[in-house]
């Protein structure tokens, strides 16, 4: 090679350098051209029944939200990652879209595992996370991230205000029993929620402790063993086809007329179910959304997005869409909140994260709070009855109440333990539940 | 509640998913007497099965409110499913049917996820089912305790008389005996002049059947979702196991042993229900490990 030549070759090489670094350079506080989301939900497995409502929900929102010019007039591109490919899987492929992709913030995960695992992981990789969809309460407790928020609420909230609410519809009951999936959000949320009714109540006999398999098809044994106790309550926090399976076996030999049945997350349910739900089933939510929530059913964009559902997937939604619309919204939120912050100028990946700290913003349903504590999301809980209605082919939820966060969360540095260890009967008449009102 | 009572109500609750146990298991063990390999993609069958019934069920029969047409319908859902999945899976074994045994079971393993992706691609992920046929038959009431004529009559008098059936086809007609001849021995059974091959393609068929059968049966009482094949291959696996293969009656009484256990356990262990199959596979292989019914067999040199 002559002279020249190296000296044309090398040229090239600083340039095609320079080139491939650009993007890179251009980071510091010049707009991106673009804004990658790493999304993790589930998309095989058993919980894709949450996991694709929410996709569709987050195809829906970052359509409308790119064809009204995205962030800051910067598209929003997202990356999805299947969360039921399961543990070292997930992670590498969460630390990919990180690190290669240059994801800007990553919203995980659904499973409460899968919180626990990626949380401290993105705090390594500095990268924003949202907890979008899980519940345990362990991912936020006592860890002092700088990353890492949940734009919704947690197992205690959810817990101890479904107690509050079961206390204040039905107050006299004597007995309960639980039938739960065994794996750690039913034993997780059970151990909340009978550590909550012992302070509260504490002369209520539990009568059954059921953990049938996860995924198990058959309840019969379970169904009649509760026909022999008849307990005043019957509690579950299952979802999915195993709640469905349960409540058809129980629906179709008559338990539900027998035990007050109380279904925590019974909302995602209610459209498959169909008639198999008898009226008079006390039902939640995690969280105040409900696509007939009196309160946002003549809302014009939590209208239009029910539509807008229920016309692409032929359902309508669930709570976990509601959950993944919350997750961007707050995104949304923060960005703006960042930018004025930052005198107008894109933010670097810390101010993004600081402007989640105390972010106040609002999904389809009421506004939600970010504690600046610790990250946890504050938002309302929504419990209702199971009736007929004549304009839906399944039972809808009537007598709707909402439950709100305050006072039912663990104060930010304490202990789940400890504060339900502080809890008493006074709480009851101290929590108001409201009445939704349109 | 005496302990009778509890005994009586347990034997009705395992009765049922004995029945459903039962007929995946021996369309497992009567595959395994043709191609020599455990089929893994078995729990497919019984998974397209349930889904194939169901969707018969929504499209044809759903708010007729007759009780034969549904029943029916669940038997011609089973049947077409079996007669379609099993020939494939024939098919592609046929392609390996000379190489390693470890090779052929690793073909029903792809065999059986390709089936997982197409059943979701079919159905998609959310939980889907049929039940009308289940509040056609109505309920009766034991001691307190309501049950649906569907699970303690209809389910357990279906495996019941597949039994009787299977045995009387087996004992009394030419395919049957040539059918016991092939499993037995093929080499000598085409030596004496029976069409191994034309029999070996029957065999698998009635298995992938019973197998489908089973998921059909399943369909109007539980939710049909992506994963429901894996659970039902591990549970008639150990059915198989501790039964030994290719064992009928066998096959029968284990199921039932299974199917009670768990129910036992809901009452007296609930947390135990889970292993209990498991620890009853153990506990009979670890007296037995040729398995519980299994006849003294004839080496061949």
């Amino acid at each position: 090679m002559k002279p020249k030549a190296i000296g044309q070759f090398g040229t090239k090489l600083i340039l095609t350098c320079a080139l491939a670094l650009s993007p890179l350079l251009a980071f510091a506080d010049s707009k991106p051209t673009a804004i990658k989301i790493g999304i993790t939900t589930f998309i095989s497995g058993p919980a894709s029944v949450f996991g694709m409502p929410a996709k569709a929900a987050a195809d829906l929102y970052l359509e409308q939200l790119n064809a009204s010019g995205g962030i800051k007039g910067v598209k929003v591109e997202p990356i999805f990652i299947d969360e039921g490919v399961g543990g070292d899987r997930l992670l590498s492929e969460y630390r990919r879209v990180v690190q290669e992709q240059q994801a800007a913030v990553m919203i995980a995960s659904i499973s409460s595992g899968n919180c626990n695992t990626l949380a401290p992981v993105a705090e390594d990789l500095k990268v924003v996370n949202l907890l979008w969809d899980c519940g345990t309460e362990k991912a936020l407790e006592n860890h002092a991230y700088r990353y890492v928020f949940r734009p919704q609420a947690n197992a205690v909230t959810e817990m101890v205000s479904s107690v509050i609410y079961l206390l204040q519809t039905k107050p006299d009951f004597k007995t309960i029993a639980v039938v739960n999936q065994d794996y750690a959000w039913g034993r997780d949320s059970w151990e909340i929620f009978s550590r909550t009714l012992k302070q509260l109540k504490p002369d209520v006999q539990v009568v059954a402790e059921l953990f049938p398999r996860f995924g198990a098809s058959d309840f019969s044994a379970e169904v009649s063993r509760l026909q022999v106790l008849r307990p005043d309550v019957v509690l579950s926090t299952s979802w999915g086809g195993d709640l469905d399976t349960f409540i058809r076996q129980a629906s179709q030999r008559g338990l539900l007329q027998k035990s007050q049945f109380f279904l925590p997350l019974g909302e995602t349910s209610l459209e498959r179910l169909g008639s198999a739900v008898p009226d008079g089933v006390l039902v939640g939510a995690r969280g105040d959304h409900y696509f007939l929530n009196p309160q946002y059913a003549n809302d014009a964009r939590h209208g239009q997005f029910v539509k807008e559902f229920k016309a692409r997937t032929g359902t309508y939604p669930i709570y976990s869409a509601y959950h993944m619309v919350q997750a961007l919204d707050a995104t949304v939120a923060a960005y703006s909140k960042a930018i004025s912050a930052n005198g107008d100028k894109w933010p670097d990946e810390e101010q993004l994260a600081d402007a989640f700290r105390g972010l106040e913003f609002r999904g389809l349903t009421s506004g939600v709070r970010i504690r600046p504590e610790d990250g946890q999301g504050l938002e309302p809980q929504l419990f209702g009855v199971t009736a007929a209605s004549n304009q839906f082919k399944f039972k809808v939820l009537k007598d709707i109440v909402l439950i709100s966060p305050d006072g039912v969360t663990t104060p930010p540095g304490m202990k789940t333990q400890e504060w339900l260890g502080t809890l008493s009967p006074e709480l009851i008449t101290e929590i108001k539940a409201v009445r939704a009102q349109p | 509640m005496n302990l009778f009572d509890v005994l009586l109500l347990s034997l009705l609750d395992g009765i049922s998913y004995a029945g459903l146990l039962f007929l995946v298991a021996l369309g497992l063990t009567f595959i395994f007497g043709v191609v020599r390999i455990m089929n893994v993609a078995h729990g497919s069958l019984y998974a397209f099965g349930g889904y194939g019934a169901a969707s018969l069920g929504l499209w044809l029969g759903q708010d007729a409110g007759s009780t034969s047409l549904s029943i029916a319908l669940l038997l011609m859902g089973a049947i077409s499913v079996g007669c379609i999945l099993g020939t494939v899976l024939m098919l592609l074994l046929k392609q390996f049917q000379h190489r390693d045994p470890i090779l052929q079971l690793l073909v029903t393993f792809g065999a059986f996820m390709i089936f997982e992706d197409l059943q979701r691609l079919l159905w998609g992920s959310q939980p889907y089912f049929v039940s009308d046929v289940v509040t056609n038959m109505g309920t009766s009431e034991l001691k307190g305790v309501t049950y649906t004529n569907y699970q303690l009559f209809f389910v357990p008098c279906a495996a019941v008389a597949v039994f009787v059936a299977l045995r009387w086809f087996l004992n009394k007609t030419l395919a049957g005996k040539q059918i016991i001849a092939v499993t037995h021995d093929r080499e000598v059974a085409t030596a004496l002049g029976i069409n191994a091959k034309r029999i070996a393609y029957l065999t698998f068929l009635v298995g992938a059947i019973l197998g489908a059968l089973g998921g059909a049966l399943a369909s109007p009482t539980t939710s049909l979702v992506p994963g429901i094949g894996a659970d039902m291959i591990v549970l008639s696996f150990a059915v198989v196991a501790s039964a030994g293969l290719g064992q009928v009656t066998g096959a029968l009484i284990t199921a039932l042993m299974i199917g009670l256990a768990r129910s036992f356990c809901v009452y007296f262990a609930p947390e135990m229900e889970v292993v209990m199959p498991y620890l009853i596979m153990v506990a009979v292989l670890l007296v037995r490990p040729q398995g519980l019914f299994t006849v003294v067999q004839a080496r061949k040199i």
